[in-house]
């Protein structure tokens, strides 16, 4: 039974990695799973200097999801590299850099310190709905992200992953800006803006008063997006939005994901990862297939 | 691997203490045997819909170390459901999450909570050793105050003066003239906001039992912090991880 993806020349054991933001750089979780496990790991988003984040209260439960405007509170890239790379390094899993920046040369500065790092691909997050400057103004424009990635393109070693945001009328045009500009990959989805009021105390429930929704309540729509991105350019396709078992995971296989992204189930269930590998592997075994890459985009 | 479990509980018994306050024990071993106090369980709804597990503080260990009791509010409708939990009914829970109290070898210790900042300070005077004053803040209606009475001297203070001294902990204690001890509390910000700043006008070490929204409760997703006065480790910048490195920080690790 092969559970080898490949994804931009780098292949993977299994198709399952961790959506950004959600797993952190995998050393809280290391106590629950065995990392080893998973196809790759995925960091939360790095910038060039330390980013304090948004403040409290950042997270709201949603029905079926939540709502969460950490705003990529992160150590900068200098400590990430000291730190948090010189811990991945001790697992045999790929691993994947989430940058982000509020400028183009801040991205770059990212990119140009990773370069010669042991980082396996990089995601460039220009869709974060959290971060007002750079992030979500890049993502939401085709020009913008053309631009973006011809220049990330031009400083990077690693292939580049670009996150896409489902916050835009046609998410299509998004996918073929990044593709025209030399993306080699394609994540999606982000976060859906959304917001919430608690109404005994007429306020908005998170201090920022939008959020990135996440959680199954959004899965139908990123499904959608995947089948609808899959059909438009010819990327590979890392798919997200409220996977929490291997059925989920299965259905963005289905629709043309090649590899898969465990995201709030990680804060519900920190099993998660895990358990999604081995129900795929079990779908497998039950239905025989003999290559998980027979079931990329399989239905048409 | 870690001492932390996921996993199920059973409740062995469910008593309403008074409005909207409950007090739930549950048959979980693992869990019992390394748990200390101020540290606190996620607890699981079984309606899908609401993912987030709730935070609830470890109000008690028994002596066996084979159940835990949590003591909490029904502030929505997931404390709702959790409140609605029947005798020998399962019931998902992790833990022990947090770090808990620093158990420091003090001779005087002062106790306060406020609010549905007091079960956990039931398995912290416990455990501590040495002369005991126990300051609990309640809007109106008491609750646990015959258990604690084994444990200490008891103050209480309410906001509308029915019991004990009119006003908040800080009332009570100026009223009681307490100003000497080691400070263990638990409470909403501002209470703890008053009590650091008591601290420091006595010249009192205290520790602080946090609260704040969070998602995973074990560190990663970075929603439950507080302003540190030093830079974290984790994020290296001025903020701590309520769930991980808290929830109980000595008072001049953090600003409130």
């Amino acid at each position: 039974m092969n559970t080898n993806v490949t994804i931009a020349g780098v292949t993977f054991k299994n198709p399952v990695t961790t959506a950004s933001g959600t797993f952190g750089s995998g050393m809280e979780y290391s106590e629950f799973v065995d990392l080893n496990r998973l196809g790759a790991i995925t960091t939360k988003g790095v910038s060039s200097v330390p980013w304090p984040g948004n403040p409290v209260p950042r997270i709201a439960e949603t029905y079926g999801g939540m709502l969460n405007a950490i705003g990529l509170q992160n150590p900068g890239v200098d400590m990430f590299v000291e730190r948090d790379l010189a811990f991945l390094k001790q697992f045999d899993t790929k691993v994947i850099v989430n940058v982000c920046g509020k400028s183009v040369k801040e991205y770059v500065e990212v990119v140009e310190r990773l370069s010669e790092e042991a980082v396996d691909l990089l995601e460039l997050n220009i869709s974060c709905p959290n971060v007002k400057e750079g992030c979500i103004a890049f993502g939401q424009d085709p020009k913008m992200i053309a631009m973006i990635m011809d220049e990330i393109k031009r400083h990077a070693k690693q292939p580049v992953i670009v996150k896409l945001s489902p916050n835009v009328t046609d998410i299509t045009e998004m996918a073929k800006a990044a593709e025209a500009g030399g993306a080699d990959a394609l994540s999606l989805i982000n976060t859906l803006t959304g917001m919430k009021i608690d109404i005994n105390h007429r306020a908005f429930a998170i201090a920022n008063k939008t959020g990135g929704m996440s959680g199954p309540a959004v899965k139908p729509i990123a499904v959608r997006m995947v089948y609808q991105v899959a059909n438009a350019v010819k990327l590979p396709i890392i798919g997200m939005g409220g996977i929490q078992n291997a059925e989920d995971a299965l259905e963005f296989i289905m629709a043309g994901a090649t590899v898969v992204a465990v995201g709030t189930a990680n804060f519900i269930n920190p099993y998660a990862t895990v358990e999604v590998i081995e129900g795929i592997e079990e779908f497998m075994r039950k239905n025989q297939i003999s290559d998980i890459n027979d079931l990329i985009g399989c239905v048409k | 691997m870690a001492e932390i479990k996921k996993t199920k509980a059973v409740i062995m018994e469910n008593e309403l203490l008074c409005d909207g306050i409950y007090s739930i024990w549950l048959k979980e071993e693992s869990i019992a045997k390394v748990a200390k106090p101020g540290q606190f369980l996620s607890i699981y709804c079984k309606e899908g819909s609401r993912l987030l597990p709730r935070p609830i503080s470890i109000c008690e260990i028994d002596d066996e170390k084979t159940m835990l009791r949590i003591v909490f509010r029904v502030a929505g409708a997931g404390t709702n459901e959790i409140a609605e939990a029947k005798k020998m009914d399962e019931i998902e829970i992790m833990g022990p999450l947090g770090n808990g109290f620093f158990l420091e070898n003090t001779s005087n210790s002062i106790l306060i909570g406020g609010g549905i900042g007091i079960p956990p300070m039931l398995e912290l005077a416990k455990n501590l050793p040495g002369k005991k004053q126990i300051v609990l803040g309640y809007r109106s209606e008491t609750f646990l105050v015959d258990e604690f009475k084994l444990y200490g001297e008891v103050i209480i203070a309410t906001e509308d003066g029915s019991i004990g001294t009119k006003g908040n902990v800080i009332d009570a204690m100026r009223e009681h003239g307490i100003t000497d001890g080691m400070i263990f509390a638990c409470g909403p910000t501002p209470m703890l906001r008053g009590v650091k700043s008591f601290a420091s006008e006595h010249n009192l070490v205290a520790q602080l039992s946090m609260e704040e929204r969070m998602a995973c409760g074990i560190g990663a997703c970075l929603a439950c912090v507080c302003k540190s006065k030093d830079k974290d480790h984790h994020s290296n910048v001025n903020n701590k991880r309520v769930c991980k490195d808290g929830p109980v920080f000595y008072a001049d690790e953090i600003e409130l």
